[in-house]
């Protein structure tokens, strides 16, 4: 399995509030039965002209970040559908840590099960970091999950909060149905005791 | 003291973690053909069983054309998806209505129309309109794939409670004001990410006062809030509603299940971490001019001035959002030109929205140059429709008239706009190219779309009346 312990790379600065999963990548590239290959789509709209070429105003299709494997945004990115389409196509373009003032919610734990980290900093630190980040090619951002605090080009520290339980499955590379699958007497008993006192509950049947 | 959201949590909490996750017992899982295909390739690689099969249900509904399916279907992604669908529920064993079954329809109408959504359950889905189902009084959420493949696996998902917050709309509604005007109202109030870590529960008078459409409408869009859930308290509309329905308890049990859906509601003083209170009277038709549905204005208003905007962030994202929806500063919203209405989502495709949309059609006709779908929520709802006349009313104004699906909610089947076409919509989202490349969407209740579609410009159907 993989997981996320430290990270030191490349930041691109997307600074955009409310960036939806249609603009992460749109509908009509879900039309897959794989997790991976979404990468050239990442940012679609955003990053191609309508010819197809590449728009090269937009920060991903710009040295050095093509090669960035931090993203930093402005609040409630994620936002919309619950497509794991969106971490999917980060993580195929190279992206494992996304930092923002906030994110929405189903985004934000569908980055956990893909092992990318998100991680919310006030807005005067991301700007801060997105600053930083334009300074050239050697400026690089750290990421350190295990002492949770970003390290800006600078060396400027910001830490920032992240569950225990979320924290202890990214450090070590834990799937987590083997962590549940762990409980599977508790969950055997729950149902039989929810059956017991419920004893109207209809099961689904298709004739 | 608790709340409805406390008390479903707390009865469905398997164990609690030292770090205050919980382990969440789910009652139903709804399946679709997007957002399945890796988890059960997830649970074949690592030889996982699916755990219940009589807790799921899987549909057909995000890529599926809405033109006549017996031939099958063409696009060949589109059809891969649905084979692997249809492969996938056959190996694994779980219940299935297939495409050309009547039952077949958007997953979030088909849930409450079969009396598979109950009160005082977990239900979950690939699908962040899973907040659909909370007007039933479950506790409904949208899930990634991986959280999917988990479900398959345990019927159970790592989650931690979320925050409560009481949405109350008090007074009656006025004439021609809908559920869609309502939760449009209530998104322009607490932004899109206003609800973000909350549940929602809606309550007050003109809440109570809805019927299970209007109630699903308002839950629906939760999500465009920010919040995963939507709740409202089950009640006698709740319990009449669900009364006889395919998968609903039956009889004696039935009564059962009321006694116990009767304890739900939240206690009297029972703590909400934040409460928002709107006036029903002071409600109007809405409409979106902006790419999120917090972007929203009544049809009686403006599109508004950037230039007013003091925050340079916020100022720049109007500017970019009236750009790409080609509006100028103070244009008044009723004089804007639309070329496409579509009428349907898992927001608005019940029977009851769609003769809202034929109250309007009705002895009219589709304005020249404009293109007008119906795509009912469900085969079901198609059939049902057509036995009222409400197909013949709308077909003789000049709508089409479609099969079941999402259709041009996303864009993901043929029904799409063209780059810079505008539409009048009653589905949910307004993002930029939400509705195909390009496409700009105005969100709109039925009624409002129907008279957009036969005055070909966004309208306040209260003229219409």
């Amino acid at each position: 399995m993989p997981s996320f312990t430290k990270l030191t790379a490349i930041a691109a600065p997307l600074p955009l509030a409310n960036v939806d999963t249609d603009k992460i990548i749109p509908a009509r590239f879900l039309k897959t039965i794989a997790r991976s290959g979404l990468g050239i789509n990442l940012f679609d709209t955003l990053r191609y002209n309508a010819d197809g070429s590449e728009n090269p105003e937009f920060v991903l299709n710009r040295e050095p970040y093509r090669h960035a494997k931090i993203l930093l945004a402005h609040e409630n990115f994620g936002c919309g559908s619950s497509r794991e389409h969106a971490p999917w196509s980060l993580l195929d373009f190279g992206i494992t840590c996304v930092i923002a003032p906030s994110f929405a919610d189903i985004f934000y734990n569908n980055c956990f099960k893909n092992f990318i980290l998100p991680v919310k900093l006030p807005r005067a630190q991301v700007d801060a970091l997105m600053e930083g980040a334009e300074n050239g090619a050697n400026a690089r951002v750290t990421v350190d999950l295990e002492r949770q605090v970003v390290v800006s080009p600078t060396g400027e520290e910001y830490r920032f909060e992240i569950d225990e339980f979320r924290k202890y499955l990214l450090l070590n590379g834990l799937d987590d149905i083997g962590q549940t699958l762990q409980h599977a007497e508790s969950i055997q008993s729950f149902e039989q005791k929810r059956e017991q006192e419920m004893n109207w509950l209809p099961k689904i049947k298709v004739r | 003291m608790r709340t409805l959201f406390d008390k479903i949590w707390d009865s469905h909490v398997v164990e609690r973690l030292p770090d205050g996750t919980c382990i969440l017992y789910i009652d139903r899982h709804l399946v679709h053909e997007v957002t399945s295909p890796q988890a059960f390739e997830g649970l074949r690689l690592a030889g996982r069983k699916l755990h219940r099969a009589d807790a799921t249900i899987a549909v057909v509904d995000h890529n599926i054309p809405t033109s006549d399916r017996k031939a099958g279907i063409s696009e060949p992604e589109s059809r891969l998806q649905i084979e692997t669908l249809e492969r996938n529920v056959a190996e694994f064993g779980v219940p299935y209505f297939p495409v050309l079954d009547a039952r077949q329809g958007i997953v979030h109408i088909v849930g409450p129309e079969q009396g598979i959504s109950l009160p005082g359950f977990t239900i979950v889905c690939g699908d962040s309109h899973t907040s659909t189902h909370g007007a039933l009084g479950a506790l409904a959420f949208g899930i990634g794939t991986s959280e999917v493949e988990h479900v398959l696996a345990t019927q159970t998902l790592l989650q931690k409670p979320a925050k409560n917050m009481l949405v109350r709309v008090d007074g009656k509604l006025p004439v021609g004001v809908t559920a869609k005007d309502v939760i449009l109202a209530i998104i322009g109030k607490i932004g899109t990410n206003g609800g973000t870590g909350y549940v929602i529960e809606y309550a007050g008078e003109a809440i109570r006062g809805l019927g299970m459409a209007g109630r699903l409408t308002i839950c629906n869009m939760s999500i465009e809030a920010g919040a995963r859930a939507g709740l409202i308290a089950p009640d006698e509309t709740t319990f009449e509603y669900i009364k006889g329905r395919p998968f609903a308890p039956q009889g004696e049990a039935f009564e059962r299940a009321v006694e116990y859906w009767k304890t739900l509601p939240s206690d009297e003083g029972a703590h909400y971490d934040r409460t928002v209170v709107l006036d029903a009277a002071e409600i109007a038709p809405m409409v979106t001019w902006g790419t999120n549905p917090e972007a929203v204005a009544p049809i009686t208003g403006f599109v508004p001035d950037p230039a007013a905007v003091e925050d340079p962030g916020a100022r720049a994202q109007m500017e970019r959002m009236l750009n790409y929806m080609a509006l100028a500063p103070g244009q008044k919203l009723d004089q804007v030109p639309i070329d496409v209405v579509f009428i349907g989502s898992c927001t608005n495709a019940r029977i009851e929205d769609l003769r809202a949309a034929a109250g309007i059609a009705r002895g009219r006709h589709v304005a020249a140059g404009v293109r007008a779908l119906v795509v009912p929520g469900s085969g079901l709802v198609k059939a049902q429709a057509e036995a009222e006349g409400i197909a013949e009313v709308l077909i003789e104004a000049g709508f089409e008239w479609r099969e079941a699906g999402c259709s041009m909610c996303l864009g993901m089947n043929p029904d799409k706009l063209a780059p810079g076409q505008r539409s009048a919509s009653t589905s949910n989202r307004n993002f930029e190219g939400r509705q195909g490349p390009g496409g700009r969407t105005h969100l709109v209740s039925p009624a409002m779309a129907a008279a957009a579609a036969v005055t070909g410009k966004l309208t306040d159907v209260r003229e219409l009346l």
